[in-house]
């Protein structure tokens, strides 16, 4: 199973979309790890810089309807290359959602309210994330402050994490 | 209680349900690119399991890259020819009898009413338009169809869109939509399916629904769909008459996938188009739409017709009937990609594609070219393009250029005057 704690990247936009996370011109790579340098290399939000920023980050926090547009797997590709393996949203894009859970990964929807406290109180500091699955809460820290936040994702989902991915339980089950 | 197109189709094809709001679905039709494609494949064959659950409901095509621009481009193609000969999948399109996926696919006849469908492609959606319910997925989606013939998804709750005119002259299906997804946002239709209905779309050709639901995923939405109709069983008529003794049983076999009167809908939507102004796209975002009126001052560097939304014979006519005796403008690079290769050929036979030579479009093979910014018409930083395309975001035709998104009559008057404007077909 992947690791769903760590350091937290928070892109502060709603409707990023796949071409903004890895662009089309890359999708002729062969290996996911050629992805790794392309990450949101196209995205514009203040104050981020791909570069400086994604280094060392481990999960991301981000506004509504995140992985928006092409169907490609190559934008969690690109966050699995990168050693992001969760995503918390106020909302996803389906097909991108989707992609998540089918790899192995988690995209976790928090309501706007959530996601507009947690962006207010953690967004400019140093954060880490701690998930807990079995109890489903995520405990954000930064400079001394702590928040529990419960979380709730379907049994079907929580088997695909737990199996590695769609592949191998649909090949055993179907 | 009564019940949807979507939920009706998710009814006859359910093997599962392995979360309450969780139906895995049998699939009637797996299809594919070149560019998507070779990574499935990749990692079933990584991970020992290079098989297919049926080579007949596999239909293939090399249309994102066509002819290949590199080495990385001519593997992708290399890749997927190689399996679809070692697994005897027959329907494969390559180059010379290509054209690009979701035009190509209905045009052989590959969706009927009530089918399921997926592909590693957003706007898979578009096959909604027969009655289907049809789907983009990620590629590890599509290696589970490639190999067991079945696909998840949540419950098909659905909005109905109820269109109503009459759609004024010189207005088309392409403005259509964009008032649809300026209404509904880019997220307004996310985890649902989007069933359009009403005088406007049951007097719309085959041609003019695919380019409705094409953009469904434009709102986010995860198939367009269309009832099928004598409209839909004309079109599919030559592939499906060893099947049926006539049109009218035909039709009412296809009669079992229609939304009941008292079916439950996640919204309803009264949408009005006897009024609907041209439109086009301002931002990098979809929804992002105005009046072609207000934007005629805007000058663009290129202009696109094609793709699987616009690239159609249909399309092609339109633009034609615009640039018939006119020349383009000189600050103007005019490019037209005829969606297949049988459009391709209709347009040649009818003289269409002579109109586009002779008023100084740069003519293409058929390929998804200019619209995903990969291949061939790429912008340079700064550029500005009228397209008849689906997306306009940020770098989609290349990094630093602006897409403005627009029907094929509204491309072909920009290209004429090189500002964005509104074609002599509209009169309002
Ligand atoms: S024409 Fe454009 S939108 Fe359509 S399948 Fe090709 S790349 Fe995708």
């Amino acid at each position: 199973m992947k690791n769903f704690s760590g350091n937290v990247l928070f892109l502060d936009g709603s409707d990023i979309n796949t071409d903004e996370i890895i662009p089309a011109k890359y999708l002729t790579e062969n290996s996911k790890q050629a992805l790794k340098p392309y990450f949101l290399e196209d995205i514009r939000l203040e104050g981020f810089n791909a570069r400086r920023d994604v280094e060392g980050k481990n999960i991301i926090v981000t506004r509504a309807n995140f992985g928006c547009g092409s169907s490609r797997e190559h934008a969690p590709w690109a966050l699995e290359v990168n050693n992001i393996h969760l995503v918390i949203a106020e909302s996803f894009a389906r097909i991108f959602r989707q992609n998540m859970f089918n790899c192995g990964m988690m995209a976790v929807e928090l309501p706007a309210r959530t996601i507009d406290d947690i962006f207010k109180d953690f967004a400019h500091r140093e954060t880490y994330l701690e998930t807990d699955l079995d109890k489903s809460v995520f405990t954000i820290t930064a400079d001394g402050r702590h928040a529990k936040i419960p979380f709730s994702i379907s049994n079907f989902d929580r088997a695909l994490i737990t199996t590695g991915g769609w592949v191998d339980y649909a090949d055993s089950k179907y | 209680m009564g019940k949807t197109i979507a939920e009706k189709i998710f009814d006859a094809h359910r093997v599962d349900n392995p979360a309450d709001d969780v139906h895995v679905i049998r699939l009637d039709a797996v299809f594919c690119h070149e560019i998507t494609t070779p990574l499935a494949i990749h990692d079933l064959v990584n991970r020992g399991k290079d098989r297919v659950f049926d080579p007949d409901k596999i239909k293939v095509v090399i249309d994102h890259v066509s002819p290949a621009k590199d080495s990385k481009t001519a593997m992708q193609g290399k890749i997927l020819r190689e399996w679809s000969r070692r697994h005897n999948i027959r329907d494969f399109f390559d180059i010379g009898r290509n054209g690009v996926c979701h035009a190509i696919f209905p045009e052989k006849g590959f969706v009927r009413p009530g089918f399921t469908v997926i592909m590693g492609d957003s706007h898979t959606c578009t096959h909604g338009a027969f009655g289907a319910f049809a789907a983009g997925v990620g590629t590890t989606d599509l290696e589970v169809g490639i190999l067991k013939g079945v696909c998840a998804f949540r419950d098909p709750s659905t909005i109905k869109i109820n269109i109503s005119g009459p759609l004024p002259e010189g207005v088309y299906a392409k403005d259509v939509i964009l008032s649809v997804i300026g209404r509904l946002g880019v997220n307004g239709a996310t985890n649902r399916v989007v069933e359009f209905t009403g005088p406007v779309i049951d007097a719309m050709s085959m041609e003019s629904r695919m380019t409705l639901c094409n953009m469904a995923i434009e709102a986010g939405g995860t198939s367009g769909i269309c009832s099928p109709d004598r409209v839909t069983i004309e079109y599919l008529w030559d592939f499906i008459k060893d099947e049926y003794a006539s049109k009218e049983e035909a039709l009412e076999d296809a009669g079992r996938f229609l939304s009941d009167a008292d079916a439950q809908y996640d919204r309803v939507i009264e949408h009005d188009v006897s009024s609907l102004e041209p439109l086009v796209t301002y931002g990098y975002k979809p929804d992002q739409v105005k009046p072609v009126r207000e934007m005629e001052s805007i000058p663009v560097d290129q202009v696109y017709i094609g793709s699987c939304t616009n690239g159609r014979i249909e399309d092609l006519r339109v633009a034609a009937q615009v640039l018939k005796g006119k020349k383009i403008s000189d600050s103007v690079r005019g490019v037209v990609s005829p969606a297949t290769t049988q459009v391709y050929r209709q347009a040649m036979a009818e003289g269409v594609l002579k109109i586009f030579l002779d008023a100084g479009f740069c003519v293409t093979n058929p390929t998804c070219g200019a619209c995903l910014g990969m291949s061939n018409g790429v912008l340079a930083e700064g550029e500005v393009c009228a397209s008849t395309t689906n997306r306009n975001f940020n770098g989609r035709m290349g990094k630093g250029g602006m897409v403005h998104l627009v029907s094929p009559a509204t491309a072909a008057a920009t290209a004429i005057s090189g500002f964005i404007t509104n074609s002599e077909l509209y009169k309002g």
